[in-house]
């Protein structure tokens, strides 16, 4: 789990605050309060979990308590690895 | 809330007509000066803003100092190009039509729309139409647009828009407001004229525009008015009944859409009301009475405003600089 939350968490680093090390955020914090996030920026977040690990998130699915915080996205990749295995 | 405040309703956004028309036409006339032009130019296209905003310019300057284009292209509704001549005729003012579609075809408008749209619907041609559609927000989701498309036997096809063809549609289609810009520009020029943006209140504050598109302007006289004060003024100026009770679209893609499927997600009354009841500081609870919604569906629209505003910033923005550069007449004060 704590390996899911690194990749998201150096993702948003990477891509969203282009490096800048002067924004810090809880893994439970919401991002989109934050402005770390704005709606642009969830489709590039669902494409990033499509690439990463085959999640396909539904129209139904995008909603805060799935990509909101590290710990949501990092629950909601989670959960969708384990319907898949099933 | 003072005790003696009105309930939230739309006689909130009642108008004095007579007295905004003199205030507007005064203030048109006042900007001219300032920046020494002699009359206005602006695009036509037969919806209400526009409309209303020639009119203001017929009052404020006489028909001869205003110069209205109409400027259709592949996906504008044949009823936006006659309704605006028929404006320009009714108020008595020059205007000249140019076709955009063999520049917006040029310049790879269509194609690279095309192309995005087919990538999601790979049975797509030009024949068919098109339109987005905003869903999430108001059901407490993020909002995200879904293309909706209907082929040549009528079937309505839909899909989600992932980041990469949302982006290249919005983009292509970007093109055509940009271009509409340009022209009006180049006869702003050519003629020593203002260029009117015809935003109403809703539009600027939510962002509902294009950057250096219809964003653009050295006026924007309509700009501080609701959608309902801006259809006031319509029959208030005696505009055709057409103008008067048309439903706001965006005239921009080929199935007709309208500005509350496209961005707003709630019909244009129940937004002005909204942004009314935010810029008054009124409760969820008030405006949930107002719309006849749940609470957390106006907590939802209200937020809904502030995010959208968020992102209009970026819209508005004049360019950064590193380090301000100090010089008295160097740049207007803006209003």
């Amino acid at each position: 789990m704590s390996d899911i939350r690194q990749t998201i968490r150096q993702y948003i680093d990477d891509n969203f605050l282009l490096g800048a090390r002067d924004t810090a955020y809880a893994d439970t914090d919401s991002l989109l309060d934050l402005h770390i996030l704005d709606s642009t920026g969830v489709l590039e977040l669902i494409l990033f979990l499509e690439e990463t690990w085959g999640v396909k998130v539904e129209d139904a699915e995008m909603v805060p308590e799935n990509l909101d915080s590290v710990a949501a996205i990092a629950d909601f990749v989670q959960r969708k690895q384990a319907t898949a295995a099933a | 809330m003072p005790p003696t405040a009105p309930p939230l309703g739309p006689e909130v956004l009642a108008l004095d007509c007579a007295a905004e028309t003199a205030r507007i036409a005064e203030f048109i006339v006042a900007t001219l000066r300032r920046f020494s032009k002699r009359g206005v130019v602006l695009g036509l296209s037969g919806g209400v803003d526009s409309s209303v905003c020639a009119a203001l310019a017929v009052q404020a300057l006489g028909a001869k100092r205003v110069f209205g284009l109409l400027m259709p292209e592949r996906d504008s509704s044949h009823a936006s190009r006659s309704l605006g001549a028929q404006v320009a005729q009714q108020l008595g003012i020059e205007y000249a039509v140019e076709d955009l579609a063999p520049a917006l075809e040029a310049i790879g408008c269509y194609r690279w729309r095309d192309d995005a749209v087919r990538a999601l619907l790979p049975d797509y041609t030009p024949e068919w139409k098109i339109k987005l559609a905003i869903s999430g927000g108001l059901q407490g989701g993020i909002n995200h647009f879904q293309l909706v498309a209907q082929s040549p036997d009528g079937a309505l096809h839909q899909a989600r828009l992932p980041l990469r063809e949302y982006l290249q549609i919005v983009a292509a289609t970007n093109h055509k407001q940009r271009l509409r810009k340009t022209l009006e520009y180049f006869h702003a020029d050519r003629l020593n004229y203002a260029v009117i943006g015809t935003p109403n209140r809703l539009e600027y504050d939510q962002g509902f525009f294009v950057k250096n598109g219809d964003g653009s302007a050295d006026l924007k006289p309509i700009a501080h008015l609701y959608k309902t004060q801006v259809y006031a003024l319509a029959r208030h100026l005696g505009l055709p009944e057409a103008v008067c009770t048309a439903v706001p679209t965006t005239d921009t893609y080929s199935l007709p859409q309208g500005q509350d499927e496209f961005y707003f997600a709630l019909p244009w009354q129940q937004t002005d009301l909204a942004l009314w009841a935010k810029n008054h500081g009124r409760s969820a609870a008030e405006l949930a009475a107002a719309l006849n919604i749940s609470e957390q569906q106006a907590e939802a629209v209200l937020a809904d405003i502030d995010a959208k505003r968020r992102t209009a910033r970026y819209l508005h923005a004049r360019p950064v600089l590193v380090e301000p550069i100090d010089n008295d007449t160097l740049e207007e004060p803006t209003r």
